[in-house]
């Protein structure tokens, strides 16, 4: 756990990047730091490994105080992913990834193998192990960023905004996989990016800063979207926080009609609506894992106003037009 | 005005005290420790000033005032005070040196990316590993720069240590005028011009092989 004591930083001049504050980030949880710029999250993160020092606080590492141990070893433990990678130019992929391992001691031939498994997996095949960062498009620079930062497999990562630098096709791509890596991988993770919809889509947590290094909220997604602390938190969100506050309610126990009206083909896979000109695509369908915004969309997209649910073999077994839907969160409010 | 003297293969002789080889080496010599000396001096001064950013008014306006001293005033004035020798000769041309190498060691590490030393940092390089496993490697295509262009200006300068005595290709010029004996400055001239080229080129391939591919297309 890393743990932030009534931590000040001010800079010479007098201004104030973070004020006095006091969080907490769970062991094995990604954390997103959010806010707009000059929020002080970058600085906040970058005091976890002592690149920037505090004015007064402290901040603890599984109660240890990082003030106390040796900066480079310390930084050697932790992962360090900046936005455009920041990779070495000067050395060939495989090399830049092997940097830690062989910092602490490793010889160059052992940190290469596990750098090889390593490129592979954040998804880059060995192929590229001899290219140099001059060869690569932004997306490849920030795989082999992440995979630099997990070389010497530390317990902790920090992150600023690591994905802000692609387009986003590929860092939706990014998002995905980096998900699954974190799934494996159980990382304690620093996150620190201006993207609300981000911190939202990959924090267990969300630390939301305000201007001047203020704390205003530290929640999980859901809660932040549900109950914002106060009107500066409840704007950064964004006004449509209650449909997105959908995605992390499970359709499961969604009530379903039987299945009626729609066209089926002989598998009982939906073909479409009927229609004039033949069957109406239905525009997708969901199934029990799917989340509520993913029901709301369709029924909204749909052409008739229902969301057709599949069961596991792709057969039709249930419909929701938007106004079960309404009835049913009406419902679940009260 | 012809090319009798440069031609003639009694020049060429091996070892003969006045031939053409010999004096190219003893020129080489002065070069290379010029260029030596000058290294030492202003390698560690520029990587001190670009790693740190303090003194940075030094690096460019040594730079400045040294390029301004004429080379052969500067070694009168330095035999007046030491006496004839090869110590004057050196401290000429390695003032010579120093200022290219200077500024541009200077200019190649302010001209990193400040984002791959913020890197280095946090990934747990202690400062001398950023400077001599990042820096150094990338500000190298602009050092390299300033170190051709030095080399260029010590091989043309270095003549004027035949103006006190000495050996080296300036020899042929002052001997030739002083007996009025143009074949002879002409052979000179052309020599100093053929060796600053070829070692511009070799500089040029030590840069090839040192400079990481990584970096080619950026310097």
């Amino acid at each position: 756990m890393i743990t932030f004591e009534d931590v000040v930083k001010v800079y010479p001049g007098g201004s104030t990047a973070v004020d006095h504050l006091s969080l907490e980030l769970p062991t094995g949880r990604l954390t997103a730091l959010v806010g707009p710029s000059g929020c002080g999250k970058t600085t906040s993160l970058r005091m976890i490994n002592r690149m920037v020092t505090p004015t007064s606080g402290r901040i603890l590492i599984d109660g240890e105080d990082v003030a106390e141990r040796d900066e480079a070893a310390l930084r050697r433990g932790i992962g360090y992913v900046i936005q455009h990678a920041g990779l070495f130019p000067h050395r060939t992929v495989l090399d830049n990834v092997a940097t830690v391992p062989v910092l602490l001691g490793k010889t160059r031939r052992e940190a290469r193998a596990a750098a090889l498994e390593l490129l592979e997996r954040v998804g880059l095949s060995a192929d590229f192990a001899k290219r140099y960062p001059a060869q690569l498009s932004g997306g490849q620079q920030q795989r082999v960023g992440v995979a630099r930062a997990l070389a010497a497999d530390p317990p902790i990562m920090l992150m600023d905004e690591p994905f802000s630098a692609v387009d986003p096709v590929v860092r939706e791509q990014l998002h995905r996989e980096f998900l699954r890596l974190q799934e494996d991988l159980g990382k304690t993770i620093a996150l620190v990016t201006h993207d609300i919809d981000e911190a939202i889509k990959l924090g267990d947590r969300v630390a939301v800063f305000r201007t001047s290094g203020r704390l205003a909220q530290v929640g999980t997604p859901r809660e932040l979207l549900a109950a914002p602390a106060d009107d500066f938190v409840a704007e950064f969100v964004g006004r449509d926080r209650g449909l997105r506050g959908l995605s992390f309610d499970s359709a499961a126990g969604l009530p379903v009609r039987p299945v009626d009206g729609l066209l089926l083909d002989d598998a009982g896979r939906p073909v479409g609506w009927p229609g004039d000109d033949g069957p109406r695509d239905t525009g997708g369908t969901f199934t029990k894992d799917d989340s509520l915004r993913v029901v709301a969309d369709l029924a909204i997209r749909s052409p008739v106003g229902i969301a057709v649910r599949v069961g596991p073999d792709g057969a039709a077994d249930g419909l929701v037009s938007h106004h079960d839907l309404a009835d049913y969160l009406a419902g679940r409010r009260s | 005005m012809n090319l009798s003297y440069l031609l003639d293969p009694a020049h060429w002789e091996l070892g003969a005290p006045y031939s053409i080889p010999t004096l190219i080496l003893a020129h080489l010599g002065y070069t290379v420790l010029a260029l030596l000396i000058g290294t030492v001096v202003a390698l560690p001064v520029g990587l001190y000033i670009g790693h740190t950013g303090r003194g940075s008014f030094l690096a460019i306006n040594a730079g400045n005032a040294g390029r301004s001293l004429p080379t052969l005033g500067l070694l009168m004035l330095l035999v007046t005070l030491l006496g004839l020798g090869l110590l004057p000769v050196l401290i000429a041309l390695t003032v010579l040196v120093i200022p290219p190498i200077l500024t541009s060691t200077y200019a190649g590490m302010r001209s990193l990316d400040h984002r791959v030393v913020d890197a280095a940092r946090g990934m747990g390089m202690r400062s001398w590993q950023v400077l001599t496993r990042v820096e150094l490697p990338m500000a190298l295509p602009v050092l390299m720069g300033g170190f051709r262009s030095a080399a260029l200006q010590v091989v043309a300068t270095a003549t004027v240590a035949a103006a006190v005595g000495l050996s080296g290709l300036g020899r042929l010029l002052i001997d030739g005028l002083a007996v009025n004996d143009y074949s002879r400055v002409l052979a000179g001239a052309i020599v100093v011009a053929v060796l600053a080229v070829l070692v511009d080129l070799f500089l040029a391939l030590v840069q090839r092989w040192i400079v990481s591919p990584g970096l080619k297309g950026i310097e």
